[in-house]
């Protein structure tokens, strides 16, 4: 230590003058630089994702609300986002039951929150969906017409694709078999194949399709041939996504089966609803 | 040097493109360009993170030892990213959306590395400042080009205001859907180097190679 203090040029005092006195190419000063340089870079980083993150949230609940309208397809554009948002009847869902609960508020209900903790969720052991944990209580946002009878019912579903998990909603018809939309929401798939699932063109293709046929076998799947149950039941394949089209398919057969909201839509189906 | 500060920023319009004269940075030019106002959003982007990165850059290049010096650079230009994504997510959120990865992926965009390795490391922050803007600005300028052509050509609008009303939307003009994907970026591009060199015959390479004639014996 005493040997290096004497080769330190007079005007540096500080412990970081020193430092930065040393040869650019010696052993302490490459570390000191990293060390320093990361911390600062850190904690610009942090900083910045910390004060924002309020302002994030808002933006993609707000988003959220956006693709709600969009699937169920009242939206406009030039309207107000919340006030638009009003003519959904929010609602939580037991799963397992296919019954509307009073446990939880749903204005204040957090679907994600409720997957990962384990009071609320179940870990799957038969997972096509790649979900890992299954929230027992989701959001389901229904439309009425004048009548207050159901027009439409919006469900959340998500599952993983190719690089992440896809979190979309559904819009099934008041009879719960007729598709009227598909919409993603959040997803990182890649830009210009599997990032298609955003295309409008191919959005479109969901409209009028059924998920079961008439015995109430599941049919519905997304693939690159017509399967046998015929063309009510399929949606074409994204070219060239392969894994996120197998990836859409498995979540979209999961979420309308039975360990999804298969239940539910059998009571709706029996108009215990 | 010998360049003044005007001419840095100047230069690398025309004289000196970082896209058509050092052909850098094409792979984001073809993946925003789509739309204008994407074009838009991202080159401001990367000029920002272009001019940022070199004056902290600069203002380092001294102290940077030459074994961590390109992961200095790299710490330094990925914060800078970050930034400008959060600040996205939080104040221009459907751009956000549509931007995706590719604001990430601007710190792989061979114009910000190639500035700060080239300019920034030997050059005052003032200077490494203006020249990252210049930089910035033409690679912005190719991007704005190729953004109004596949726009105006490939959807019938300019920054989403519809221009030749489209077929679809019960007007006279047919979409070219060629436009819209990535690769007709390129030809734009390849048009606009020939439209560039042929305009400035200084910017031509000279052949690494020549034919030549042998008589036979």
């Amino acid at each position: 230590m005493s040997e290096e203090q004497n080769n330190i040029p007079e005007q540096a005092k500080g412990p970081i003058a020193r430092f930065l006195a040393l040869p650019t190419d010696s052993v302490p000063k490459t570390v000191f630089v990293a060390v320093v340089l990361c911390l600062i870079a850190s904690m610009i980083v942090s900083a910045a994702a910390v004060t924002l993150r309020p302002l994030q949230e808002i933006n993609a609940l707000k988003d959220k609300q956006v693709n709600i309208l969009q699937v169920a397809g009242i939206y406009d554009p030039d309207a107000d986002v919340l006030e638009s948002f009003a003519a959904f009847e929010p609602q939580v869902l037991e799963l397992s039951t296919g019954t509307f609960t009073d446990e939880f508020d749903p204005a204040t209900f957090d679907d994600r929150a409720a997957a990962n903790d384990p009071e609320t969720s179940v870990a799957l052991d038969d997972d096509p969906a790649g979900i890992v944990r299954q929230a027992e209580y989701v959001t389901v946002y229904l439309l009425r017409d004048e009548n207050g009878d159901i027009d439409k019912l919006i469900l959340p579903i998500h599952g993983y694709g190719l690089w992440s998990t896809l979190y979309g909603f559904i819009a099934l018809e008041e009879n719960g078999n007729d598709i009227y939309g598909l919409q993603f929401y959040e997803h990182a798939e890649t830009p210009g194949l599997g990032a298609e699932v955003d295309n409008p063109r191919w959005k479109a293709l969901w409209n009028g399709k059924r998920l079961a046929d008439d015995d109430g076998t599941l049919q519905i799947s997304v693939s690159k041939t017509v399967p046998a149950a015929g063309d009510d039941y399929h949606i074409d394949a994204l070219a060239g996504a392969t894994l996120t089209t197998n990836g859409v398919n498995n979540l979209v057969r999961f979420w309308m089966g039975e360990s999804g909201f298969g239940p539910f839509l059998d009571n709706l189906k029996a108009g215990d609803i | 040097m010998g360049q003044t500060r005007r001419e840095m920023l100047i230069d690398p319009m025309v004289d000196n493109n970082p896209i058509t004269l050092q052909v850098l940075g094409i792979c984001s030019a073809l993946a925003v360009t789509s739309s204008l106002k994407v074009a838009l959003v991202m080159a401001i982007a990367v000029t920002l993170v272009t001019a940022f990165s070199s004056m902290f850059i600069s203002m380092i290049r001294n102290h940077i030892p030459s074994s961590i010096r390109i992961i200095v650079q790299m710490v330094i230009i990925a914060s800078l990213v970050i930034l400008v994504d959060q600040m996205l997510k939080a104040y221009a959120f459907e751009i956000s959306k549509t931007l995706s990865v590719f604001v990430g992926l601007i710190i792989t965009n061979c114009i910000v590395m190639g500035r700060a390795e080239a300019f920034a490391m030997k050059n005052p922050p003032i200077d490494s400042f203006i020249d990252g803007i210049g930089n910035g600005l033409g690679y912005g300028f190719i991007l704005m080009l190729v953004g109004i052509i596949r726009e105006l050509f490939g959807s019938g609008s300019l920054m989403g205001f519809t221009i030749l009303p489209t077929v679809n939307n019960g007007g006279w003009y047919v979409p070219n859907g060629l436009l819209l994907l990535p690769p007709s970026a390129f030809f734009i591009i390849g048009l606009l180097i020939w439209g560039f060199r042929t305009w400035k015959p200084s910017q031509v390479e000279e052949r690494e190679y020549k034919i030549q004639v042998v008589d036979a014996h």
